[in-house]
């Protein structure tokens, strides 16, 4: 068994097989997981917003899912993987609470699985499975080796996708 | 509009939102020792800026059960508010509503119970920000969840998140006969928080 890496909340890691990238309670954010299939390469990212144009202080790459997406591709070449290979899993992007007005934050989650798909259509990397949205929060866990997304929810038991 | 960055507040601001938040959580504890007709002490609140890690940190990790209530504020000021607290301290108090304990899970009735705690908890709060600073604020009708702390946090996070990477925790610690964390984060839009300073005579 390798090692657990953790991703914080607007964060992202690499890592190789056997080791595996988690993220706790994932919520409105999304959790993007990519793999290179051959050298088994495999990234963890945790975006918070949907887009680091929208947004003034937009310092932090790690925190949207369009300039997340690509930090991610590009430390995972770095590392060895092939950006033409890689396969994307998704979840997250949940609506955690529900209200009357439908304010544009409030469907966050939402939109942040829309620029996710966006974003990864626009590098060409194709989506294999996901679990996004319903109103409830997600720990996941990426196995590059066999590029099984582990998904853990409170009161709705485990699932792999 | 003038560019709020809560990284950048002053002292003063810090002061004046501890303040706040220690009139505030203040009252809110009275209501709850009145619900629950019995007496109630609290510690003084600690403000702090968090990063979002330490946040959840804070709170018992990420994956800590937390009972979150969410509601939105609109009038004078708008934005959102929260209030967290872990499942246990939420059963505790529930049971003492209901005066039974229903044993480890929440019923349908344990919910509604405490979707009327945090309703009264919430509205006690804003209630003591509206008198100091003169502000109309109504909150609207609470949502609740109960669900791992980080997953809740993304919430308030988020809207913070637009803003800086950091975000403005108020914990109050009050007891009966054991200790309760509870945990408020006030969001105001940003053109709020400039309000809610010019109204306490802060520029």
């Amino acid at each position: 068994m390798g090692n657990v890496i953790n991703v914080g909340m607007a964060d992202l890691k690499v890592c190789v097989s056997p080791d595996s990238v988690t993220t706790l309670g994932l919520g409105s954010c999304v959790g993007i997981a990519l793999r290179d299939p051959v050298t088994k390469i495999g990234g963890l990212a945790h975006v918070m917003l949907p887009d680091s144009q929208a947004i003034k202080n937009n310092a932090n790459i790690y925190k949207f899912a369009d300039t997340g997406i690509e930090e991610l591709v590009r430390q995972m070449v770095l590392k060895g993987a092939s950006a033409s290979r890689l396969v994307a899993k998704i979840a997250g992007g949940a609506q955690m609470f529900a209200f009357q007005n439908k304010t544009d934050m409030v469907r966050i989650g939402e939109k942040n699985v829309i620029a996710t798909k966006h974003k990864l259509a626009e590098l060409g990397i194709r989506i294999l499975a996901e679990d996004t949205g319903e109103n409830y929060g997600r720990t996941v866990v990426f196995y590059p080796e066999t590029g099984d997304f582990l998904i853990k929810s409170v009161g709705k038991g485990e699932k792999t996708i | 509009m003038k560019e709020l960055n809560p990284e950048k507040m002053s002292q003063e601001y810090y002061d004046v939102l501890k303040e706040l938040g220690n009139i505030g959580a203040g009252n809110a504890t009275t209501a709850l020792a009145q619900m629950l007709q019995c007496r109630i002490d609290m510690t003084v609140p600690q403000v702090r800026l968090l990063t979002l890690q330490e946040m959840s940190a804070v709170m018992g990790g990420e994956e800590q059960i937390m009972v979150g209530i969410y509601l939105a504020v609109e009038g004078d000021v708008t934005g959102s508010m929260m209030f967290l607290t872990k499942k246990d301290t939420a059963k505790h108090l529930v049971n003492k509503l209901m005066q039974m304990d229903t044993g480890a899970d929440f019923s349908d009735m344990d919910i509604s119970a405490l979707k009327e705690i945090g309703n009264i908890i919430t509205g006690a709060y804003l209630n003591a920000l509206s008198m100091i600073t003169n502000l109309s604020i109504y909150p609207s009708v609470p949502d609740l969840t109960i669900d791992m702390a980080g997953a809740i946090l993304s919430v308030p996070a988020i809207e913070f998140g637009t803003i800086g990477d950091q975000i403005l925790l108020i914990q109050t610690q009050f007891s009966d006969e054991v200790a309760l964390d509870g945990f408020f984060i006030l969001i105001p839009d940003v053109e709020s928080y400039q309000k809610i300073l010019n109204s306490l005579g802060i520029q």
